[in-house]
């Protein structure tokens, strides 16, 4: 990966960027505008495959040559071929699926490894909203009100590590976040404004 | 033709011009047309190729001396990798970005294709073929056969996989061995997949548009009642009306106007027509007639719709085209499963769908796309929102320009 595409995309896509491996299939599940698909296709020769909701943000995909099906992932993951791809990627969408913990079989049913990325709703600012104010957080990583929010299930990292004992899942790496940069995972629950993992069976 | 012609009376002049792109010019009555009508040579000034061997078709059958007729838009590169073969719809033709010679109206596809839109002919050779059983230039049953009468019902059954392969005759004698894309909406879409599938090295992308990979019953019923309209037709004579005074023109006019409800949205129809009475010709407001003149707009507009098709299209041909379209089951081609249609294949493929398009709905691209996925074959896939139905691909549609030009990049 070269410094321009890494420093180009968000922190959470260049740390995943970093870590896969050139001339592998990946399915990236949510996929925007297709901004991580194009840095692995162009600096790793990747096969990247995307899945997008909205119709907008695949035309600009299909506009730079990358593979991208509309689609719902809760509902069109199921169609994907088991172990059809090395890694499925699912970034900041987890906390938008009507039930995470089965998008979470489908991701590790597809791709050989999975990488999730989620905001922290125990990031400190967030207690703070609730335990100062009783008010629902509207943060800079969730600038929405409770009422119109995408994000249908909070998740905290502990919660998150939990769900991934009872699954039985490894997380064979994790990264956090905060102020846009990396921090020491130590205390992450507390002090990570959101996080990545990189999972398997 | 009388009886059935009788019951229409005259047809109101429609003051549609507003109706998106299509071109609504002055109305002939269906009587008017029946008595003007003439036996109908293919008149076109397209290149033609005569196939150099027998055509083998999906029935058993061969068909020698066909001859494809196409037309060309844009320079061919040297290395002819630049060539875009754009299929037609089951009523279209070759004059994609060119005058039509009987009509006179532009090209079907000319706001998608030219110098600078989204299909380029200042980067792309583009081609665009009339199909095997079409009626403008190319082989079809109003063609002379050996004995030098026209075929009429002795024109063998074809399917799109016939249609393809002389598509693919034609790409031979052009000396074009793979294309940068064939492309296709509704019936050119069935083509471009059948290509996909049955010639998967003849082209590296593959766009098809508001199309699918079987014709369900709801489309084969709707075919069969435009069918049973011409047939039932008295001046049809079993087919064989090209050495007669008339032709089938009520039954292939109302053909036509059962095809085309199919073809537009119950909204954009609402929208634009809705209960609205058609003023009558000598200016008066419109109200109803208690009878069967065409009161409403929507039947105005339907009318026309079907008499100015009767002057540019063969009766035999709908038959045969629609029976192609109808037939067309990709699956069932290999082995009853899709993802072995696309097993292997090396293409690029990209797949639009409509909203408002019933007649081919979203639910049938995905389907499509599934099996692709399963298959493992690079595939995009997009359902763009416009309000105008199946005719969508066909009309003002910016989202679809934008993924066209992507696309073929």
């Amino acid at each position: 990966m070269s410094r321009d595409a890494a420093s180009s995309l968000r922190p959470d896509l260049a740390v995943i960027a970093r870590h896969i491996e050139p001339a592998t299939r990946v399915l990236d599940i949510g996929c925007g505008d297709g901004a991580l698909m194009a840095a692995l296709r162009d600096e790793k020769r990747v096969d990247a495959r995307g899945l997008e909701i909205d119709p907008a943000q695949v035309e600009q995909c299909v506009a730079r040559g990358l593979s991208v099906v509309q689609g719902d992932a809760d509902r069109d993951l199921a169609d994907y071929p088991d172990g059809a791809f090395d890694y499925a990627i699912l970034s900041q969408t987890l906390q938008t699926a009507e039930r995470p913990d089965l998008m979470l079989d489908q991701l590790l049913r597809v791709g050989r490894q999975a990488f999730v990325s989620f905001p922290n709703f125990a990031h400190w600012r967030m207690r703070r909203a609730l335990l100062l104010h009783g008010r629902m957080p509207v943060t800079r990583h969730l600038p929405v009100s409770w009422y119109e929010t995408q994000n249908i299930h909070h998740v905290t990292v502990t919660d998150f590590r939990e769900l991934l004992f009872e699954k039985g899942v490894t997380a064979d790496q994790s990264w956090f976040f905060a102020g846009g940069h990396e921090i020491s995972p130590s205390g992450a629950n507390w002090r990570a404004e959101y996080a990545v993992f990189q999972l398997s069976r | 033709m009388g009886r059935a012609n009788s019951r229409f009376g005259p047809v109101m002049t429609a003051r549609l011009a507003d109706w998106a792109d299509w071109q609504i010019g002055p109305i002939d009555t269906m009587r008017n047309l029946s008595q003007a009508s003439r036996p109908m040579a293919p008149q076109t000034a397209s290149q033609t190729y005569p196939l150099p061997a027998s055509l083998p078709l999906d029935s058993g059958e061969a068909l020698d001396g066909v001859t494809i007729a196409y037309e060309t838009y844009g320079e061919l590169a040297a290395d002819r990798s630049n060539a875009i073969l754009v299929c037609h719809a089951l009523t279209g033709d070759q004059y994609l970005a060119s005058p039509h010679p009987m009509t006179g109206k532009p090209g079907w596809w000319e706001r998608m294709v030219g110098p600078g839109k989204p299909i380029d002919t200042d980067r792309f050779h583009v081609i665009c073929a009339n199909v095997l059983g079409s009626c403008m230039g190319s082989t079809g049953p109003a063609s002379l056969a050996a004995d030098g009468k026209p075929y009429a019902m002795r024109f063998p059954v074809i399917t799109i996989r016939d249609m393809v392969r002389g598509l693919v005759a034609l790409l031979d004698g052009l000396e074009i061995r793979q294309l940068h894309a064939v492309v296709g909406g509704s019936m050119g879409g069935m083509q471009a997949l059948s290509m996909a599938a049955n010639f998967p090295t003849r082209a590296a992308r593959v766009l098809a548009i508001a199309t699918t990979a079987r014709h369900s019953a709801q489309n084969i019923a709707f075919h069969e009642v435009g069918r049973q309209a011409i047939m039932a037709d008295p001046a049809w004579h079993g087919g064989d009306y090209y050495a007669q005074e008339t032709r089938p023109v009520a039954g292939l006019s109302v053909a036509r106007m059962a095809a085309h409800i199919t073809y537009l949205s119950e909204s954009g129809l609402t929208e634009k027509f809705g209960r609205r009475l058609q003023d009558r010709p000598d200016g008066t407001a419109g109200a109803k007639s208690f009878g069967f003149d065409a009161d409403f707009q929507v039947e105005s507009y339907l009318r026309y719709q079907g008499s100015g098709f009767t002057r540019r299209f063969d009766a035999n041909s709908y038959l045969y085209i629609t029976r192609a379209m109808d037939y067309f089951d990709l699956a069932e081609e290999h082995g009853g499963k899709l993802g072995n249609a696309f097993a292997g294949s090396p293409a690029r493929f990209c797949l639009v769908s409509f909203d408002s398009d019933w007649l081919y709905p979203t639910a049938e691209s995905r389907h499509v796309v599934h099996a692709l996925n399963a298959s493992g074959a690079p595939v995009s896939f997009v359902e763009l929102s416009a309000p105008f139905g199946h005719d969508s691909f066909l009309l003002d549609v910016p989202a679809l320009d934008r993924v066209v030009k992507g696309f073929l990049e």
